[in-house]
């Protein structure tokens, strides 16, 4: 098939960007949408042109490290993948395919199609996590019984890969699907008692200090979350910090 | 509890507490005023007792004020923080693939439901204090009922009236129930206040579009 791409080109973080159409032929319906980048890319390069930056690693839908906003939704128009799974075969011939970075104060664009999302990492670092003893005399997760719906649950949250597909897809740019994912893997378990009040409280905190949007409830971020993370998560972390906040 | 007032959460709780709180006032002005089509006498008593008793016009009524207050300020904080939240906007942004139209424009259904407030404080709440308060005319238990008639005798301001009830209804379809979810609560009872939610935000604002529809083809011949 034959595309026109509207492509978001930004030299650097400093540069100010704009769109530029690509004119692409001979793209199959079997090519992942990632692959058929790569096509242009080898073109421009042939060209003597500066090539498309993007973010890309496993290309099986795992890392989390591949974004962009096709056609205005994050990884595409597809549901429940990310755009390395995305397939040409969901586009027409004669197609305009318009390829934006995630939008967010609080992800600068750093080249191109490529955004730092190292407020995530932040986000994770106030409190996403258990402290354990890791040096030897680690206790055996599996010592304290758990049923089978709450570990479910644990694990549904536990699946969120960080992509920030949900603040590219909040018409507020909020966080609160990732870090209510982050909360939640831990608030259901027993191991994320211990530390429930502080994590709460330090992970909006580093939300809220980040510059990401206040969540308004929309849904945008369950329904283009490539793991399928729920707005339960959500409502359970509103009870959490609100939980921690009378706790003190 | 600092922290209460200063979170991206904290602040959907306002929001949802305050919205809930108006909600409710909503279902409460909407049975005295239903009463202005099948009870006239029950009208007048009922507009009576909330215009002079002290708990209502002292302590109720502030309250009430304050709960749109907070509701718009916190409204309006919201929405000038999301927009810097996203500075640089998208050139394609396809939002109608994922959200309801009324969950993303609650900021358009609330400014006029806002205005309309505005013409509804200028149409009774401001005639009743300048009645009671600054001409300073004795208390009449019958006279509300032939008041609020003559209020939809102009059809500008009957159809300004539908039009707001009409916006009223998009804002609570989406703000009853999200409401809920900012307090935390989603789980198997959330269908059900979903369907109460919409059930809600039909019922209510047609009720009020046909009360003021009903009164404007029905006027004091007299």
């Amino acid at each position: 098939m034959n595309l026109t791409l509207k492509i978001w080109r930004q030299k650097d973080a400093q540069s100010k960007g704009q769109m530029v159409d690509y004119p692409i032929k001979g793209i199959e319906g079997d090519m992942s949408f990632l692959e058929m980048l790569d096509v242009l890319n080898e073109e421009l390069i042939n060209k003597g042109e500066e090539p498309v930056e993007f973010d890309h690693d496993c290309r099986e839908g795992i890392c989390g490290t591949c974004s962009l906003q096709i056609n205005g939704e994050p990884h595409g128009p597809d549901r429940l993948i990310t755009t390395c799974q995305l397939h040409m075969r969901k586009f027409n011939d004669g197609d305009t395919i318009v390829i934006e970075p995630f939008r967010a104060t609080a992800f600068p664009v750093i080249k191109d199609l490529i955004v730092d999302r190292s407020a995530f990492d932040r986000i994770q670092q106030a409190g996403g996590y258990i402290s354990v003893n890791t040096s030897g005399n680690t206790v055996d997760a599996n010592a304290i019984p758990i049923d089978k719906h709450t570990a479910d649950e644990a694990m549904d949250a536990a699946t969120c890969i960080g992509c920030g597909a949900c603040v590219a897809a909040c018409k507020n740019a909020s966080a609160m699907l990732f870090t209510s994912a982050k909360v939640s893997q831990f608030a259901l378990l027993p191991q994320g008692q211990v530390e429930a009040v502080d994590r709460v409280q330090n992970m909006v905190r580093q939300m809220d200090l980040e510059g990401f949007g206040n969540c308004t409830n929309t849904g945008a971020c369950e329904v283009e979350c490539p793991k399928g993370i729920s707005l339960e998560n959500i409502a359970r972390m509103n009870r959490e910090y609100l939980s921690a906040t009378v706790k003190g | 509890m600092s922290g209460l007032t200063k979170s991206s959460i904290a602040r959907k709780v306002v929001m949802a507490l305050s919205g809930l709180f108006l909600v409710f006032f909503l279902g409460q002005h909407f049975v005295i005023n239903v009463t202005s089509v099948i009870a006239p006498d029950t009208f007048n008593s009922w507009s009576h007792f909330m215009g002079y008793n002290g708990l209502v016009q002292f302590i109720l009524q502030p309250i009430l004020i304050a709960g749109v207050i907070i509701h718009f300020v916190m409204g309006i904080v919201l929405e000038l923080q999301n927009n810097k939240a996203r500075a640089i906007k998208y050139k394609k942004y396809n939002g109608g693939a994922n959200a309801s139209w009324m969950s993303r424009n609650m900021i358009i259904t609330g400014l006029v439901v806002l205005a309309f407030l505005g013409l509804h404080m200028y149409d009774f709440w401001i005639h009743e204090m300048d009645y009671k308060y600054i001409s300073g005319n004795p208390e009449d238990p019958t006279r509300y009922l032939e008041e609020t008639i003559h209020k939809f005798e102009p059809i500008w301001r009957t159809l300004l009236y539908v039009i707001s009830f009409v916006l009223l209804a998009l804002h609570l379809w989406h703000g009853f129930a999200s409401s809920f979810q900012s307090m935390g609560v989603n789980n198997k009872y959330s269908p059900a206040i979903q369907t109460f939610t919409k059930i809600y935000a039909i019922v209510i604002p047609l009720g009020f579009i046909f009360i003021a529809l009903y009164h404007h083809f029905n006027p004091i011949t007299h």
